[in-house]
């Protein structure tokens, strides 16, 4: 029961008021889904996982990743993945500059990651997209090299914030399978934030519903 | 870390340090302190010295009324312009045409407005070949002794400025659906902005335009250049005290620096009442609910105005590259019967060490408003600080104290420190101009970054720092070397903190110019001012190439 992502008596109070009160367990390969209209607190929760929480925002309770107590670390030290609506490619860099961005430090030589980012947009398809411009891939291609470059950091837990309503209905069950089939391949806790049920069926977890 | 934290206490004491040190060095030899001069006991005889003047009343009649009333003019155009013309199509072309004149040097503008109503300047000889004159008109049209033309050189100077920080401000306020609502109750365009927009404008550019009238009262190049003579402005006749080889002078001066000081501020109290009261007669306009549909000369008047403001620096840019180049040009014709390179030739060699020092102050000065600008902003975004509105006065109050109010005590300060007359502290002069316009240039795309970069960066495992220099900075490249050329540009204009902390020894573009104000060799003059600009301008140029070039593969950063 040490193992996954662990929220023990989470909660989140802004001005004395309780925005999100939250207990929950989500095994490793499992699907945690939390679904709410809308100003019921889901984005904040994203962030107090993540440790992006805005400091106007007071939180008590746990986070422990694998029964480490991750709740005072600060974001790069916690290796919790997310996945945002928007896929938030970095303009800057190149296809293979984002992986590689992702891509942990502990493996090292040029020659090795240049390897490993071509395999991985093998494994997703893009094949020779490595010096493609991120502004001239399609919706779903750029879906994929998010999802890729978040792997690549060997994180210990994925959270998915809406990350298929951007998407075309055709693209968006092709997305949605293959960020769950990664997750469960990896053995990953996966914690989805979502207002679509269908998204939240498709998971196939629990489910819990944050109040307005 | 903590060095961050500390940042921001840092950046006020660069910037603002050097302002009260200046304002305690004049405050003292004001009140005839100067131990320098063996002078330690205190008294108001500089005070009497001053009165006994007989300048006096008209140089603070002056300044009062160029300082005002360029101020009034330049607000009052730019409403009127974005009034009667905003989100048309004419307002983006003059919008086009103002933007990048802001980067124009004072001086090199007021030379070029000089150049153009002159009585041998470029409007008297279109004048002459209709009205068959031979001679030019007996008129003393530069430096009058009203400061007529001092006012038209601050208004087309300060109109680009004011335009800018109003389209800046613009946006938050959805002055499209406001504007739409009006005329469809049936207002006139002009009348639908000034009673709907305007009011919720105004607040938001309070002080740039108080940063205008207390720059406008106080200047000293362009009232060097276009101000009347005898007397001058105050700020002009303060700085002659100060240049003036007999050092018990400089205690006149400094009682007239604080003087300069009072009447700002008195000015800056005088507007106050004058936006209360607008305020109460406008309320009482808007509730009457006139419809005021017949806008249409008012329109054309703002926007003729509006040209008129950009064509007088550009065409005046253009008389001084004529004259730069010109051999023998007798008066009435409008261009000179031959073309030479010989003013350059001659003069050109002459100002590359000038052009060199101009070049790294502005960098030096720059570069380290820059790191304390950015040190500021990332600590914002990483301890959570939220800038309160008395920061943002704080900001502004380089450009609201008197440069001539607080100058004259800095070098009196260096001379002490025996650091008067190095470029270091000409650098550090520099600094406290530089650093609130870096500032506001950079504020808004930086905040405006999308944090969840900075999130996505983290969750990948990259630390603060990594996110800083490989995702945030050059994601920001852009703005940031827009932000550069804005500082560049502040540094190569300013003329009194070179003058005064580099002692005369410290020579740059800008010193070179003003200084030939008073001699009239108009090739030379033409020359200097436009090397001036140029250096002005290069670094914008650059601000446009660099990011072109460096993303010229990155359409996610076509338009950042």
């Amino acid at each position: 029961m040490a193992d996954g992502l662990r929220l023990e008596t989470l909660e989140i109070r802004l001005g004395g008021r309780c925005m999100v009160a939250l207990d929950a367990h989500v095994a490793p390969g499992e699907v945690l889904t939390v679904m709410g209209p809308s100003g019921s607190g889901k984005s904040t929760l994203l962030a107090a996982i993540t440790g992006a929480l805005d400091p106007a925002f007071a939180l008590s309770g746990r986070i422990l990743l694998d029964g480490e107590d991750v709740t005072a670390l600060p974001t790069e030290r916690r290796r919790i993945g997310i996945l945002f609506q928007d896929e938030l490619l970095f303009p800057h860099l190149s296809v293979g500059g984002n992986l590689a961005f992702g891509l942990t430090p502990s493996l090292r030589g040029r020659a090795a990651r240049r390897k490993r980012i071509d395999s991985a947009l093998q494994e997703i398809g893009l094949e020779g997209f490595a010096a493609r411009d991120p502004a001239t891939l399609s919706g779903g291609q750029k879906a994929r090299v998010a999802l890729m470059r978040t792997l690549l950091a060997e994180p210990r837990a994925l959270l998915l914030d809406e990350p298929f309503s951007r998407l075309d209905a055709a693209r968006r069950g092709q997305i949605r399978e293959l960020v769950f089939a990664r997750a469960k391949a990896q053995r990953l806790p996966v914690l989805l934030v979502t207002h679509d049920r269908e998204d939240a069926c498709a998971a196939g977890g629990a489910v819990i519903e944050l109040g307005a | 870390m903590s060095l961050l934290r500390r940042a921001p206490a840092l950046t006020l004491l660069v910037m603002l340090g050097p302002v009260l040190a200046g304002l305690a060095g004049t405050l003292l030899p004001a009140f005839g302190i100067m131990p320098a001069l063996g002078r330690v006991e205190p008294g108001l005889m500089p005070f009497s010295e001053l009165a006994a003047w007989p300048g006096l009343p008209r140089a603070v009649a002056l300044s009062l009324g160029t300082g005002l009333g360029s101020t009034l003019l330049a607000l009052a155009l730019t409403m009127l312009i974005c009034a009667g013309w905003q989100g048309t199509r004419a307002f983006r072309w003059l919008e086009r045409a103002l933007s990048p004149l802001l980067s124009v040097p004072h001086a090199a503008a007021a030379f070029g407005l000089a150049f153009l109503i002159a009585p041998s300047g470029w409007v008297a000889r279109a004048l002459a070949q209709l009205l068959g004159w031979e001679r030019p008109p007996d008129l003393l049209i530069l430096q009058d002794p009203w400061g007529l033309s001092l006012i038209a050189g601050l208004v087309v100077k300060e109109l680009p400025f004011l335009l800018l920080m109003t389209l800046a401000a613009l946006p938050a306020l959805r002055p499209g659906q406001s504007l739409a609502t009006a005329r469809s109750l049936g207002y006139g365009r002009s009348a639908g902005w000034l009673k709907t927009v305007f009011p919720r404008l105004y607040p938001q550019i309070r002080l740039p335009v108080y940063a205008v009238l207390a720059f406008s009262m106080s200047v000293v190049d362009v009232a060097l250049i276009l101000g009347p003579n005898t007397p001058p402005t105050l700020a002009v006749q303060v700085l002659r005290w100060m240049n003036d080889p007999d050092l018990a002078l400089r205690l006149r001066a400094a009682a007239g620096a604080l003087l300069q000081l009072v009447l700002t501020l008195g000015a800056l109290g005088l507007w106050r009442l004058g936006e209360i009261a607008v305020a109460r007669i406008g309320r009482a306009w808007i509730e009457a609910g006139g419809r005021a549909r017949h806008d249409a000369p008012l329109r054309a008047l703002s926007f003729g105005a509006g040209a008129l403001s950009a064509l007088a620096i550009i065409l005046g840019l253009a008389a001084l590259g004529v004259w730069s180049v010109a051999g023998f040009w007798g008066f009435p014709a409008l261009l000179p019967d031959a073309f030479t390179a010989k003013s350059w030739m001659k003069q050109g060699p002459q100002l590359l060490s000038p052009a060199a020092d101009t070049a790294l102050i502005a960098l030096v000065a720059t570069g380290v408003a820059l790191a304390l600008v950015l040190a500021c902003l990332e600590a914002e975004h990483r301890f959570g600080l939220r800038p309160s509105a008395r920061a943002l006065w704080l900001l502004y109050l380089p450009l609201i104290v008197p440069q001539i109010a607080f100058l004259p005590g800095l070098q009196i300060l260096a001379l002490v420190g025996g650091v008067d007359g190095t470029i270091t502290a000409v650098i550090a002069a520099h600094v406290i101009f530089v650093l609130p316009y870096v500032f506001l240039s950079l504020a808004d795309p930086y905040r405006g970054w999308d944090r969840r970069n900075a999130i996505v960066g983290h969750a990948l495992g990259a630390s603060p720092a990594r996110v800083f220099w490989r995702l945030r900075l050059p994601m920001l490249l852009r703005p940031v070397l827009t932000a550069v050329a804005v500082g560049c540009a502040v540094s190569v204009g300013q003329f009194l903190p070179t003058l005064l902390l580099g002692g005369g020894r410290v020579q740059t573009l800008t010193t070179e110019a003003v200084a030939l104000a008073s001699g009239g060799a108009r090739r030379v003059i033409g020359v200097t001012a436009l090397a001036q600009t140029a250096a002005a301008f290069l670094p914008f140029a650059l601000a446009l190439l660099i990011p072109a070039l460096v993303w010229r593969n990155r359409k996610g950063l076509k338009h950042g």
